[in-house]
């Protein structure tokens, strides 16, 4: 069963080192939160995992293969999908387009309409605006946009990070409902970087709690969601 | 009235030309974000070229062909060489850059060829035409400049809308960190919109260059209309740099025709403020992005 595992990793941006020997493994079929306060290195994380920076140490396996030495473009290749903070949808294009463009290195000509069609079928109000420009939808449609673009390709890990930030509760509620029932579907990887702990702990089975670089907690999620001492000090509620 | 439709005629002519200037600055613009002040003095050297294979004796199509060629190389190989290094640094490096870029174009040009203007032949005859007995400012030459703009036109718009090259190209252009984590190659794609865009240069330099002459600076003034087109149309619309073009070119023949050829770059500057004032953003623009 191919899991991503993480080992000893280590990040610095010149003196500050921004992850120090962080190790897990997440796995299939399941959300993997990961929590802490602002500046704790979560987008750190994912970002070295998706290859947009290079650890100091440390390795990142998934399926047989190293990725801390590839380049972005190769590792996604592996059928790891970062879906970066702030719904990074490409405002000049169409939603069409932007789905389009998720599915090119993947799909020939003839599947791509299939699997954007699928993108559609779990994002219905993008339907309604597949001719509109990405920069006339909602903070909620761009982040399913963001979502559906990286699952056009069909990944098998997906590297969220904040995708309820700055949403409504209630929309952030239906994405992460849509994000349990994507998970438990299918034998995808989660990975889901939040500060929004309560929301992220619903939909997850592990969670690892990180502070200041180091992880502190890697636990089942009910767990760290019944520690109240932990959730007090780490995670603000 | 004869004299108000020759104007317009020419006006009509130059303002292609210019429309095909302002083409290539809005292909780099659209490729790699970065503004090309050495659009001009680029397709002025990949004129010479065909220059000289014209004086080896080749037919002009061939030379037109290799000007081109020569364009796509060398737009490539100064993306290679002078442009990576800047980008995504401050716009600033890059404006710097291209600019001195245009200096050394042009002195290297001007040591190799000195600044004795040449002759550079046309396809077509370039003296307007009699019809129904009135002569019309409008040579054949003018035609083949209106058809071979709107053929390059319609070749960009289907790069860009309709293929998957062109969906990547944007994708690099606007996003470059959210095209790499879609799996979009970026470098090859910034590399291959400098070579179309110098090739369209190349192309714009063989219309300018029949009815100007081959000098190491023939490209300045037109590079300069080129701005103030692209400026006007929006820097990042390929419709807007063939309006933006046809505006510039009439308004400079109107300004040359009725009050003096002195005026007209005056006319682009006036043309340029006056727009930056009312549409900052040129026409064709879509709208800055509304956050909400």
């Amino acid at each position: 069963m191919p899991i991503l595992e993480i080992e000893d990793l280590s990040v610095s941006y010149g003196a500050v080192h921004a992850l120090s020997d962080v190790s897990f493994t997440a796995v299939e079929g399941q959300v993997t939160a990961v929590l802490g306060a602002n500046g704790a290195g979560k987008t750190t994380l994912l970002r070295t995992i998706s290859g947009l920076v290079h650890p100091r140490k440390g390795t990142i396996r998934y399926d047989g293969h190293q990725l801390e030495k590839m380049s972005v473009e190769k590792i996604v290749r592996q059928g790891i999908a970062h879906v970066p903070e702030g719904r990074s949808v490409i405002e000049e294009m169409t939603v069409d387009e932007n789905l389009r463009l998720g599915s090119l290195w993947r799909f020939g000509r003839r599947e791509r309409g299939a699997v954007i069609d699928e993108v559609y079928d779990l994002f219905p109000p993008l339907a309604e605006r597949r001719r509109q420009h990405a920069n006339t939808l909602s903070g909620g449609e761009r982040q399913m946009l963001a979502i559906g673009r990286a699952l056009v390709a069909r990944p098998s890990v997906l590297l969220l990070d904040e995708p309820s930030l700055g949403l409504a509760p209630i929309v952030t509620a239906r994405l992460m409902a849509v994000l349990r029932d994507l998970t438990s579907s299918s034998n995808l990887i989660v990975v889901l970087v939040e500060q929004n702990a309560r929301s992220s702990l619903s939909i997850a089975q592990r969670a690892v709690v990180i502070n200041l670089g180091r992880v502190v907690v890697c636990e089942d999620a009910a767990k760290v969601a019944g520690d109240t001492e932990l959730r007090h000090h780490y995670l603000g509620y | 009235m004869q004299f108000f439709l020759n104007i317009t005629l020419g006006g009509i002519a130059t303002g292609m030309i210019v429309s095909a200037v302002a083409l290539g600055l809005v292909l780099i613009f659209r490729a790699t974000n970065v503004v090309n002040f050495a659009q001009g003095a680029m397709a002025m050297i990949t004129t010479y070229v065909a220059y000289d294979v014209l004086r080896k004796g080749a037919n002009y199509w061939l030379a037109f062909v290799v000007a081109l060629a020569a364009g796509l190389v060398f737009g490539a190989l100064t993306q290679v060489v002078l442009i990576r290094p800047v980008q995504g640094k401050s716009p600033l490096n890059a404006v710097i850059v291209t600019f001195g870029f245009l200096i050394f174009l042009e002195g290297v040009a001007g040591s190799i060829y000195g600044s004795t203007a040449r002759n550079y032949p046309a396809p077509f005859s370039l003296s307007g035409q009699k019809i129904a007995g009135t002569q019309i400012a409008f040579s054949p030459f003018d035609v083949f400049v209106v058809v071979a703009v709107l053929v390059l036109m319609i070749l960009m718009m289907v790069l860009f809308r309709g293929t998957d090259l062109g969906l990547r190209m944007r994708a690099v252009a606007f996003a470059p960190e959210a095209a790499r984590l879609l799996g979009v190659r970026v470098r090859p794609l910034l590399t291959l919109g400098w070579g179309l865009a110098v090739a369209a240069g190349a192309m714009s330099a063989l219309l300018v260059v029949p009815t100007s002459s081959l000098t190491p600076n023939f490209m300045d003034i037109i590079l300069i209309y080129g701005f103030t087109a692209a400026v006007v149309g929006g820097l990042d619309s390929p419709v807007g740099a063939l309006v933006g073009g046809l505006v510039t070119g009439l308004s400079l023949a109107y300004v040359g025709g009725y009050i003096g050829g002195s005026l007209e770059p005056m006319a682009a500057l006036a043309l340029v403020v006056v727009s930056l004032m009312i549409r900052p953003e040129g026409i064709f623009a879509r709208p800055a992005a509304r956050r909400v």
